[in-house]
């Protein structure tokens, strides 16, 4: 089954806040983790409902993302939607380690033992 | 050069301490971060705001930590090390979801050798001081200026976005409308709230007093000048600088003030370098300043300088329904200071204060029921409890259209003219005709006099001095 997932990014690295993300990083998975298909996506200007609308109709599963507001995220997970939130690291090794599952709420996601995200 | 310690300070601290634990007993947010925005530290204050541990922020980029609205749209270390501190209002994202308002303070740190060393970055949770300003503008007004009239919710509709630009701002209005309160409720609503509020009365100083006091002195700039004197302007940096009764200043001090507002440089008086402040301001006057302008008595270019966003208060007799919601917030507010129990006003009293013009504004409203509460003591406010100038005369008192801006005598005048029936407006000549009275029906006894008028025997005593009344 494919898995479609949204990152909401600051530069290469997962958007330390949802509402204020205006790109976002739509990839979708195979069941395996394999990356079959990813594009960057550029909103207008930053917003919380835009993203919401876009999560909707890409009809993403899973929305992995840093800092997110308690209305927003309840409103996702009501929608059925899987929110991992608090994350922080490159969007790409989170997207790994996530593709590799097990990616957790909170987790810092470095690519060596010393990494913090500049 | 940076200044030396009091040598007591060296002598209590000589003994290393434990930084870190000095940071945890501080109530407000603490977070030490190296040049590259690292978080090297952060107390238990910060903690407990954002909800994560120190030892989990430790290394990570400050705006991952903080997750706050100015770090990821304008940080102001972004653009190179910073020279100065800088304050500003921005929200957060926690780790429970809930978006947190916030003020920060971000201060550069510099080593021994003044290379710049990281920053200290102080966070205050501004939900409490939120929550309750929301319960005060509630109430009727905005900040402690009160109103429902169509006139007032006009200006309290505007008042927030002009707190939030950084222009020049002009608030007219007559004696007593309340224009000190509106100009500190702008700065406080405003991104300078955390800065000072420095207040200088133009019309309260001599010309070269005043000029010193506004721009600051050198050492040795005139005999007595012993020592460098910062000026008001310099006390205001990144706060507001409060000019009440601008139609005062003296011409040749408008000049200074608009080179002020033009290069945003002070020169204090007899130095040679200048200040680069960073200062709001606020004027206000009840004067017609066009008027002046026209006889040539204020600058035309500082009037329109000053005059970029003007918010006029009207009077309390243009608004209409406020003396009603005015005479109740007060009445309430002398009760419970006063720990009286007055339960309201008799309908004829009611009239009377409904039917009365207030020539000096809310302050003379405000005074009125001041002496009322404390007359009266318990029950219901009935007329004999009000000031009887109220209730005498009141045609002549009304101001004419032509000239509604009304003069209230200072008290010495008021002690020599003396005219008992004259009705002049005043508040104080309305006290002293009241104290009189009080002394006639108390057949010249002091005592009975101020028990009549619900005054200590002493206050009786100091207004009487106050208004030459003690020369029997």
């Amino acid at each position: 089954m494919i898995r479609k997932v949204l990152i909401p990014l600051s530069e290469e690295e997962v958007a330390p806040r949802f509402d204020l993300a205006a790109e976002v990083l739509l990839v979708e998975l195979e069941a395996d983790g394999r990356i079959l298909q990813e594009k960057v996506l550029i909103l207008p200007e930053p917003s919380a409902e835009r993203l919401c609308h876009m999560v909707m109709t890409e009809r993403a599963h899973t929305v992995i993302c840093g800092g997110i507001d308690g209305e927003v995220f309840d409103y996702l997970t009501w929608k059925g939607i899987t929110v991992i939130d608090d994350v922080i690291g490159l969007a790409s090794a989170v997207l790994r380690r996530h593709a590799a599952g097990g990616l957790k709420s909170g987790e810092i996601v470095t690519t060596d033992n010393s990494f913090r995200p500049s | 050069m940076p200044k030396k310690a009091p040598k007591e300070i060296p002598a209590a601290l000589n003994r290393a301490i434990d930084f870190y634990r000095l940071l945890n007993e501080v109530p407000l947010g603490v977070l030490i971060l190296d040049r590259r925005r690292r978080v090297l530290f952060c107390n238990h204050a910060l903690e407990a705001i954002v909800g994560i541990t120190a030892a989990t922020a430790q290394g990570l980029a400050c705006r991952h930590v903080m997750r706050s609205r100015a770090c990821l749209t304008e940080c102001p270390a972004a653009q190179g090390d910073l020279s100065e501190n800088v304050c500003f209002e921005t929200d957060l994202i926690n780790r429970d979801r809930k978006r947190i308002p916030i003020r920060c303070t971000l201060a550069p740190i510099f080593d021994a050798q003044e290379h710049p060393a990281g920053y200290v970055e102080t966070v205050e949770d501004l939900r409490p001081l939120k929550e309750h300003g929301a319960k005060v503008n509630q109430a009727y007004g905005f900040g402690n200026v009160v109103g429902q009239s169509r006139q007032m919710e006009k200006l309290f509709r505007i008042v927030p976005v002009i707190a939030q630009s950084d222009a020049s701002v002009l608030i007219t209005g007559e004696t007593g409308t309340g224009k000190d309160m509106l100009a500190e409720t702008l700065h406080q609503e405003s991104e300078r709230a955390k800065g000072p509020f420095v207040k200088i009365n133009c019309g309260a100083l001599p010309e070269t007093l005043l000029e010193s006091e506004l721009f600051g002195h050198a050492k040795g700039a005139f005999t007595g000048a012993t020592e460098n004197k910062q000026g008001r302007f310099h006390l205001a940096h990144n706060g507001t600088l409060y000019l009440t009764e601008i139609g005062d200043l003296p011409l040749p001090l408008q000049v200074k003030l608009l080179t002020f507002l033009d290069d945003k440089i002070v020169y204090p008086l007899g130095a040679t370098k200048g200040f680069a402040a960073d200062a709001r301001v606020v004027a206000a006057t009840h004067r017609d300043l066009e008027r002046m302008v026209r006889e040539g008595r204020f600058r035309q270019d500082l009037f329109f300088r000053l005059n970029v966003l003007r918010l006029h208060i009207p009077p309390l007799r243009e608004r209409e329904g406020d003396v009603r919601l005015l005479l109740d917030h007060y009445l309430n507010f002398f009760t419970r200071k006063t720990h009286r129990s007055v339960t309201g006003f008799a309908p004829k009293a009611l009239s009377i204060l409904l039917d009365y013009d207030y020539p000096g504004n809310v302050r003379e409203l405000r005074n009125i029921i001041e002496y009322a509460v404390n007359v009266c003591r318990e029950g219901k406010i009935l007329p004999r409890h009000l000031p009887a100038y109220l209730s005498e005369e009141r045609e002549s008192i009304r101001p004419s259209s032509a000239a509604p801006q009304v003069v209230i005598p200072p008290p010495a005048e008021v002690a020599v003219e003396a005219p008992s029936g004259s009705g002049e407006g005043s508040w104080p000549m309305a006290e002293r005709r009241i104290i009189l009275e009080a002394l006639v029906k108390a057949k010249g006894n002091r005592q009975n006099a101020a028990r009549q008028l619900g005054w200590a025997r002493s206050t009786l005593w100091r207004k009487m001095k106050h208004y030459g009344m003690d020369q029997s």
